[in-house]
């Protein structure tokens, strides 16, 4: 070791050392976006390894949307770095990055409700067959390759010709899944998967969440429920109010502090001297500011 | 004695290499077949074919059928591109004068240049295009609803027919062409006709047909066709996946104005001269064409064949109110039926194709 330390400045970290693995797939240094005037997104860095599941969390206009349209190619950033493979990028369209292995799974807009499942699985990466005038589709193989695929994620459709909209929300999202998985997507991008199911769809899906980890994908996983986060996640980021407020292994952070933080306990934790003063707030319950161990990401403030 | 060797009782049902989830049962042939988008619009047309058939008697006659096909093929040839932006999710209120425009355009550069018809017939082929690429150009990157920008592409071909025809050959009128250099031709090619059993047909009801067949396969068969599907049903989500919304929509446009331009060069071809005024108001039937062949007016949703029987029965309507030897006046309000009619069948697909 000490041998070494002319070469490597003695400064190998056990986790996470920054700057110095190459397994980072996905990296955002200090990355923001701003409309405009305002600032949607600022300061904020965040790595993605493959195997391993990046929770980012955040409330409704926290910037989880910005975030993921910045990494899916949808939006640019404004200031900041944007590395894929640690090399900088700007991608101008999501056909680029799904070209460079980030695939993303939208909330809402991931399926064409009309088309039929199969059409909807190989939907803008769909198999050809024959010469340039008469290149069609090769629809037998689409159908079986989607029928197989769906069965290996554990999905049974009685029948591939029925549009994707008669689904449920839940099998909507595996099926999206399975068919980012199958393109050989690196970093899979889930946009509040959970968001609109029942508890037994969202358990359905974390487990395909869990699949692609096993398969060695990279997984962002945006929600605004800690408890999915907890149940998956590796590592964990709390968005606010455009602004990275908490970044943390999973060894440095408890489920209650992770919903305290979701829940604007660190801020709160601070107000609970002033809240103790006024009468009717129940301050008993709120944490102490020092019991907040984790971690606080370093104000961006006046770094930029 | 010859009984088969059916082992239907012994032998186990094979185990379904297709296990299901057992949710969905199957629906009657009945349903599902009404639920294709041209299967609405063929019986359709099929019973306004009955109804004149017994009310008027002269369209029994084969060389009347002819004359139907003519008319519908007329309308059918706008109406397939128009029909395939409709699923793509956009319309074109332009694509009537543009027929107009195109046709102008090949006769003044023909005749005022004095130059073979094929150089004007390429000509007005590019000023189609681009009419269409503007719309499409226009709709892609501001983000307007096509209503809007077609209906203002619409008012200024409108306004340009009529100016520049004027400015240029004194007239409303062109001049006639039939005796350049190419005329015989390209009347070959845009409007000739074959004898078929002793019946003249036009040959607009080949091209027709063969535009219809090729846009069936390209839209259930292609990538392309795949696109077209995905932009009109849900345009965020198809640009997510990858499809190249832009270069979908504005090709879509731009297949209107080969439409335009081909009917165009029909009626110049056939008439000699062209009306600069004319085309005003067939963009609307053209739309309803579609519309009444299964498409859906806010895109996802249709096929290119029902917009064929879309505008036989208009072809039929038109022609068969002659035959019956009713007031022709009677046409429009026969269309306003239909449409309606048409909507609300297209209304119950869409409700019975979406059901949980």
């Amino acid at each position: 070791m000490t041998d070494n330390t002319s070469k490597t400045h003695g400064a190998i970290l056990q986790d996470a050392a920054p700057g110095t693995d190459d397994g980072v797939i996905v990296e955002l240094r200090n990355a923001g976006k701003a409309y405009g005037n305002i600032r949607a997104l600022h300061g904020v860095s965040l790595k993605v390894r493959p195997g391993q599941v990046t929770c980012v969390l955040g409330d409704n206009g926290a910037g989880k949307s910005t975030l993921i349209k910045i990494i899916s190619g949808l939006h640019q950033h404004t200031e900041g770095e944007f590395l894929v493979d640690g090399a900088p990028v700007r991608f101008t369209t999501p056909r680029d990055a799904l070209d460079r292995g980030i695939a993303t799974v939208y909330q809402d807009l991931a399926t064409v409700p009309l088309m039929p499942v199969w059409r909807n699985f190989f939907l803008g990466s769909e198999m050809t067959k024959g010469p340039w005038p008469v290149r069609r589709l090769d629809i037998e193989k689409m159908k079986q390759t989607a029928d197989h695929e769906l069965r290996e994620m554990g999905i049974v459709l009685d029948n591939l010709e029925q549009p994707i909209g008669t689904l449920s929300g839940g099998q909507r999202q595996c099926v999206a899944i399975a068919r980012a998985v199958y393109f050989g997507a690196r970093v899979l991008i889930l946009d509040e998967p959970t968001a609109a199911l029942g508890v037994k769809q969202s358990g359905v899906v974390l487990k395909y969440i869990a699949a692609a980890r096993e398969r060695g994908l990279g997984v962002i996983f945006i929600t605004h429920n800690p408890h999915h986060a907890y149940m998956v996640g590796d590592h964990f980021s709390v968005l606010r109010l455009g602004t990275m407020e908490l970044s943390a292994e999973r060894s440095q952070i408890t489920l209650e502090e992770l919903t305290n933080h979701m829940a604007g306990g660190a801020e709160l934790a601070a107000l609970k001297h002033e809240l103790s003063q006024v009468s009717g707030v129940d301050v008993e319950e709120l944490p102490e500011k020092e019991d907040l161990t984790a971690p606080v990401a370093a104000s961006p403030e006046g770094t930029s | 004695m010859t009984q088969h060797a059916e082992p239907a009782v012994t032998s186990p049902p094979a185990p379904g290499p297709q296990e299901t989830d057992g949710r969905t049962a199957e629906r009657p042939l009945v349903v599902r077949l009404l639920a294709r988008p041209e299967v609405g619009v063929f019986l359709g047309a099929v019973a306004v074919y009955v109804f004149f058939l017994i009310s008027a008697p002269p369209v029994r006659d084969a060389s009347s059928m002819a004359n139907i096909l003519y008319q519908s093929s007329t309308l059918g040839i706008v109406t397939i591109p128009v029909a395939l932006l409709m699923i793509g999710g956009e319309f074109d209120l332009s694509a009537g004068v543009g027929v107009i425009t195109s046709a102008l355009t090949a006769a003044m550069i023909s005749y005022q240049l004095t130059m073979n018809v094929w150089v004007g017939v390429i000509a007005a082929l590019v000023v189609s295009l681009a009419i269409g690429f503007f719309n499409g150009w226009m709709v892609v990157k501001t983000g307007l609803p096509s209503f809007l920008v077609t209906l203002g592409t619409f008012l200024i071909l409108q306004g340009v027919n009529l100016a520049v025809t004027k400015l240029v050959t004194g007239n409303v009128a062109t001049d006639d062409i039939s005796n350049m250099d190419g005329f015989d031709q390209a009347r070959k090619v845009f409007a000739s006709s074959f004898d078929i059993g002793g019946v003249q047909v036009k040959i607009t009801v080949f091209w027709w047909l063969l535009f219809a067949a090729i846009a069936t396969w390209v839209l259930l068969r292609t990538r392309y066709g795949n696109w077209t599907f995905a932009v009109g049903g849900n345009k965020d989500s198809a640009r997510a996946v990858g499809v190249p919304v832009a270069f979908t929509k504005i090709s879509l446009f731009m297949l209107v104005g080969f439409g335009a331009w081909f009917v165009g060069m029909h009626q110049l071809f056939t008439f000699n001269t062209v009306q600069s005024g004319e085309g005003v108001g067939i963009e609307l039937i053209y739309i309803s064409g579609a519309v009444i062949g299964g498409c859906l007016l806010t895109g996802g949703y249709g096929s290119a064949i029902g917009p064929v029987f879309g505008a036989f029965m208009f072809g039929m309507v038109q022609q068969g109110i002659v035959y019956a030897g009713w007031n022709p006046d009677w046409f429009k309000a026969f269309l306003g039926v239909m449409l309606l009619g048409a909507v609300l069948i297209n209304l119950w697909v869409q409700r019975t194709m979406t059901r949980r």
